[in-house]
């Protein structure tokens, strides 16, 4: 057994959290910097320059990427031979949530209920994932979440019988949809398979994976890079003003399945996706 | 090539201005997103006063915190198409010009062309570069709304994309996405 105290995942958390949500991950600022070079419009490298100089604001004046700092979503993976002491293991990453958020200047995007919209000024609570896992330590894998792009997000029940052109064109009608409203160029997480709310989770989480990295199945690795092609093709461009970079990856995660269906699910992330993964 | 233009914005440039055109704005203007819409919204039907002067260039942004000794935090726009339901009421009321992000709907178009408006698309998820643009900022209704509060802001060269001009043309329609 390993001990850890909640004061120490408090801090880790809020750490996490305000750098999360400041900077551009710095494989997709990579990936923008490359993508400049070979972009051959005019007006869409333009954009992508914007781009590129918003990520250096950010990081020269400590001001967030983008002003929408997002819900704060946290995947948290415990391992089994953990012991957290002093106190509640939920209050303590909320509370994490509340500090980074404080400390880093996040903006407070939270109201505490659906109807009544009231603000609760703290930026929490956040949602939380949880997961146990091998081992003594915790991930804690953060996604400052805006929500230009989550609003963008669908789901479909397709038959079992679905070809990949299905998936595909429900895929590509999505992207479509968000259009210029979330954003572009876009991050896409995709879940296939398990259940409505499962495949939902899993297209949250492939958010979290690397610029370049593909699927370790092979048909679906190749799925990513024909959806990746074919929405370069949708004109979308940089801020949606036109261009040959719509999407700046595609990522799928899977799952078994009922032998009824084939949930699909699609989470569009902005240019701005913003994640971290600390271990602690 | 871009443009320089002044808040508010004269009739005669803003006819002169087509959809396509990159412009830099230098001038006043006021943010007002989701809640400060309803509530401008409910003053204009309700017959009462109004926070915002008429005429007044509208943003559609919520900032971030301002950090000590800075003007305003991160300050990029807003998905536009969340305030279709109520731009047409305020463009018919004299907020003919406005800035935010993304498509706008048939009525928004209409109500713009009809009132020889302007509709300008801003750089979204730039909020760090708007920042820079920003030299004045004052929190001057709704406060309690904290970041959807009717912030006063003075920018300079603030970037922006023509994307409905007042012959009611749309950037993003002229060609399919
Ligand atoms: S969609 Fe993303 S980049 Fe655009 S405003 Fe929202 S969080 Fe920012």
């Amino acid at each position: 057994m390993r001990n850890i105290s909640t004061t120490v995942i408090t801090e880790k958390v809020s750490d996490l959290v305000k750098v999360t949500a400041l900077y551009l991950r710095p494989d997709i600022m990579d990936f923008f910097k490359n993508a400049i070079i070979k972009e051959k419009d005019e007006n869409a490298k333009k954009n992508l320059l914007k781009l590129i100089e918003n990520a250096v604001t950010a990081q020269d004046k400590k001001v967030p990427y983008c002003q929408d700092t997002g819900f704060e979503i946290i995947f948290c993976e415990i391992g089994q031979e953990v012991h957290i002491t002093d106190g509640s293991l939920d209050a303590a990453i909320q509370e994490g949530i509340k500090k980074g958020s404080k400390d880093g200047f996040l903006r407070q995007s939270i109201v505490e209920d659906p109807i009544i919209r009231k603000n609760t000024a703290t930026n929490t609570p956040g949602i939380i994932n949880y997961s146990i896992v091998e081992g003594d330590k915790i991930k804690f894998s953060c996604i400052a979440k805006g929500f230009g792009c989550e609003n963008k997000g669908q789901v479909s029940m397709l038959n079992p019988t679905a070809s990949i052109n299905d998936i595909k064109d429900f895929v590509l009608k999505v992207i479509k949809e968000a259009g210029p409203n979330a954003c572009p160029p876009f991050f896409i997480g995709i879940g296939l398979g398990g259940t409505m709310d499962k495949a939902c989770e899993l297209a949250k989480k492939a958010l979290l994976e690397p610029v370049g990295k593909h699927n370790k199945k092979k048909h679906l690795a190749t799925l990513e890079k024909e959806i990746l092609t074919e929405a370069n093709n949708l004109n979308t461009g940089p801020l949606g003003l036109g261009g040959n970079l719509s999407c700046i990856d595609i990522k799928i995660k899977e799952y078994a399945c009922h032998i009824a269906g084939l949930p699909v699910a699609v989470n569009i992330g902005c240019h701005a996706v913003r994640t971290k993964t600390i271990v602690i | 090539m871009i443009i320089k233009i002044n808040t508010p914005i004269a009739q005669h440039i803003i006819n002169d201005l087509n959809s396509g055109d990159y412009v830099e704005l230098t001038g006043t203007i006021y943010t007002a997103r989701d809640q400060a819409h309803k509530k401008l919204t409910d003053a204009i039907l309700a017959n009462k006063s109004l926070p915002v002067p008429v005429n007044s260039v509208l943003y559609y942004a919520g900032p971030s915190p301002a950090r000590p000794g800075e003007v305003i935090g991160s300050c990029g726009p807003t998905t536009s198409a969340r305030m279709d339901q109520f731009t047409p009421l305020l463009v018919e009321n004299g907020f003919k010009v406005c800035i935010g992000k993304g498509l706008r709907n048939k009525n928004v178009l209409k109500a713009i062309k009809k009132n020889k408006g302007l509709y300008l698309s801003a750089f979204g998820g730039c909020g760090a570069l708007y920042h820079n643009k920003i030299l004045k900022a004052e929190c001057i209704a709704y406060k309690d709304l904290l970041s959807e509060a009717i912030f006063k802001l003075y920018v300079e060269n603030f970037p922006a994309v023509v994307a409905i001009d007042s012959k009611g043309n749309d950037i993003f329609t002229k060609e399919p996405l």
